[in-house]
């Protein structure tokens, strides 16, 4: 491509925090000069209105068919300069970014003269790739106005009526015979006592009164194909005495709410195995079914300790903070205290995260008259058999310095966290991306909290970490809030930064089609001769097939061969001259 | 030629990064104010599978005194091989850089993570320290 081009560059001075450490009037002198510039600034303030507005202006007055601002990471503003080409009537694809901030400035404010020569190669390597770039128009797909829910836990159920209620088709499929997962186990359930089987009940009620609802007990997802807006989801039905029966479901994209499972002790940790040490679970469900003061094996409980912690904030284990077990535990207490008010009550802690208004749990519980003994992490209490039978607990409090005491229990309760669900399966069909914990990865925390790296596929509750009822259903919402989002448009925007072959150069060997896992790339007829084709909407634009090709006629658009080599190029080109 | 503060050479340092992963983790080192050698630039692309060993060559020809790939490793949420894709693109570059009369140790790859700000920060001041013993790049047969 060697016609002239009308490139704008802007060289942002970040307030100071890039100026003060790279000379922008120098950057802006030394690359006003390259070929094909016929704008060169420096703002104050790159990303402002009024130096958005001047830039739109400056694109229509000269004509510009390319921009390029070098200021902060492309996470922070990318979108914001596409925006500005776009506003201008220049293909926002024709939009390089530079980042002489976190990559420059902030890392190299020892050395104010290497950092200005760094950005002036940098901003040639942006302005190279622009002069070989090419407009690109955003990929639509039509979308089908459909979702699958996946896991009727209390997230899943509330997705599914969240769903029905902006006016979109449901799968919603559950693994087990029973929809409701684990709150439809629990009974009162804190803060404010709800039961939680009463709770599931009535969401089943609306989930029946939704026609558009479709349930499937007993149903796994065995394939997912096709992409973001148009799915294809396999999930295969179990019956009694038969192989089961295999349905085909095309949503436009699909919720994971596959939840959670309790933390199982190992034997021997903290004394679990030996009668009347009970899991959280199995402690919740005694107090749960008890219609009077708490007795076990027919023998009344007069004093209960607590262990938190166990399997959780565990250096080489599970790291992470289950956060809602402490107040799930305190809330125990309570119910335990309501039955017999006077039970003891020890709890053995490390600190307790009862957070925002559940405080008032735990000041509840100490009104009562639970004890709260703190440990050092490094010094867990030890729970044994005591020569009269009775269970022990041994902790040293860190209040009383010194006081190693000896806490004899009937019930010993080891408040266990959550830990992911073990599914290999389902992580291999959906492909969503795992963290070292186990729990599905959404794209960022806060910012996009229920996406995840693929595309049309949405995680919420306790499958994406650790996560209280209210919070489940929370994120459930957020799921389809941006479900709506995406397929009440009816179409679907793509990045259309994808591979495209060469049909000139291509021989059509099927090392590409071999090497995608997204099957986007077919062979097809032309010209006589046999070439691959990349479906724009499937490939994912890895760019993995590239590098692979023998014929070299594969490109990834805006990182070609040529744009990357010429960056290269504008690189290592001699600072001055 | 480059020259640091005191008039002497310093090597000049290509890094490939990819968007997601290792990219975030270069831009933390900088929002940390964590200081590395400034002779390094970086390209940042999609995915370590997709950069060419031709790229990689280029650098050196272009100039370049040492080549670092930060690769996605296990955590590349595009493809489940990442790790030994982007092993065989580095070992397919040393390849072509033996004839070229290219030393092995201009050219590193590592995993880089998205918080890994402290570790690219010694990747990168100990790989210039290692080129600066080897001295500026000479390619052994015209480009």
């Amino acid at each position: 491509m060697s016609e002239q081009r009308r490139i704008g560059v802007y060289i942002c001075h970040c307030g100071g925090n890039i100026s003060d450490f790279v000379d922008v009037a120098a950057v802006r002198d030394a690359v006003g000069d390259e070929a094909d510039v016929v704008v060169a600034e420096t703002a104050l303030f790159a990303c402002s209105d009024g130096t958005q507005k001047d830039m739109e202006q400056a694109i229509r007055d000269q004509n510009l068919d390319g921009l390029v601002v070098a200021s902060c990471s492309p996470k922070l503003h990318l979108f914001t300069f596409r925006g500005v080409a776009r506003r201008a009537g220049l293909n926002p694809f024709e939009y390089s970014h530079v980042n002489v901030r976190e990559q420059d400035s902030w890392a190299h404010g020892d050395d104010t003269a290497a950092a200005t020569e760094k950005a002036i190669s940098l901003v040639r390597a942006g302005i190279a790739r622009t002069r070989l770039s090419e407009p690109l128009d955003v990929l639509t797909v039509e979308t089908t106005p459909k979702a699958l829910v996946i896991g009727a836990g209390i997230a899943g159920l509330r997705a599914a009526i969240g769903l029905a209620d902006v006016g979109l088709g449901v799968y919603l499929i559950e693994r087990e015979a029973e929809l409701g997962g684990w709150v439809g186990t629990l009974g009162a359930m804190f803060p404010a006592d709800r039961d939680g089987r009463e709770m599931i009940a009535s969401l089943v009620a609306e989930v029946r009164k939704r026609p558009s609802i479709i349930v499937l007990t007993r149903a796994e997802l065995i394939s997912k194909s096709g992409s973001f807006g148009n799915y294809v989801a396999e999930i295969r039905v179990r019956t009694d005495g038969e192989a089961g029966q295999v349905i085909r479901a095309e949503v436009g994209s699909i919720i994971v709410a596959t939840g959670t499972d309790s933390y199982q002790p190992e034997a021997g940790e903290f004394g679990y195995g030996i009668d009347g040490v009970l899991t959280l679970p199995e402690f919740t469900r005694l107090v749960d079914s008890a219609e009077g003061p708490l007795t076990r094996n027919g023998r009344p409980v007069r004093t209960i300790a607590y262990i938190y912690c166990v399997g959780n904030r565990q250096p080489g284990g599970n790291e992470y903070c289950s956060k809602f077990c402490c107040t799930a535990a305190v809330h125990d207490s309570v119910k335990v205290s309501r039955l017999d008010p006077s039970v003891h009550q020890y709890h053995l802690h490390r600190d307790i995260r009862t957070y925002g208004k559940y405080e008032l749990l735990y000041t509840e519980s100490r009104e009562r008259g639970s004890v709260y003994l703190k440990f050092a992490d490094d010094a867990p209490p030890s729970v044994a058999l005591g020569p009269d039978g009775r269970l022990t607990v041994t902790t040293t409090d860190t209040l009383t310095p010194g006081a190693e005491l000896a806490i004899p229990a009937d019930l010993v309760v080891l408040v266990t966290g959550m830990v992911a669900r073990q599914n290999d399966a389902l992580k291999s069909i959906l492909k969503v991306p795992v963290g070292s914990d186990g729990f599905f990865n959404e794209i960022h925390p806060k910012l996009r909290p229920v996406e995840t790296m693929v595309d049309g596929v949405l995680v919420a509750g306790a499958c994406q970490g650790p996560k209280t009822s209210a919070e489940a259903v929370a994120s459930g919402l957020t799921a389809v809030t941006q479900t709506a989002a995406i397929l009440k448009k009816g179409v679907a925007e793509l990045d259309p930064l994808v591979a495209a072959v060469d049909p000139a150069a291509c021989t059509w060997c099927g090392v590409c089609a071999q090497t995608c896992p997204y099957e986007a790339i077919a062979s097809v007829a032309a010209d006589g001769k046999q070439i691959a084709v990349i479906s724009a909407t499937t490939c994912k634009g890895c760019g993995g097939c590239a590098p692979l090709c023998p014929a070299d006629a594969i490109d990834l658009r805006g990182y070609t061969d040529a744009q990357i080599t010429s960056m290269i190029d504008g690189m290592a080109r001699e600072p001055v001259g | 030629m480059p020259e640091g503060d005191d008039g002497a050479w310093s090597p000049r340092i290509l890094v490939f990064s990819t968007n997601n992963i290792s990219d975030p983790g270069i831009d933390l080192a900088g929002s940390r104010h964590l200081h590395y050698p400034p002779g390094v630039r970086v390209i940042s692309v999609p995915c370590s599978s997709g950069i060419r060993p031709s790229w990689i060559m280029h650098a050196f020809r272009a100039g370049f005194d040492g080549v670092f790939v930060a690769s996605d490793g296990e955590e590349c949420a595009l493809l489940p091989d990442c790790a030994g894709r982007s092993a065989k693109i580095t070992a397919d570059a040393q390849e072509q850089m033996r004839p070229a009369g290219l030393e092995p140790g201009r050219l590193k790859m590592a995993a880089l993570c998205s918080v890994c700000a402290e570790p690219f920060v010694n990747y990168m001041r100990e790989f210039s320290a290692s080129l600066t013993e080897l001295g500026p790049v000479s390619m052994a047969t015209a480009s």
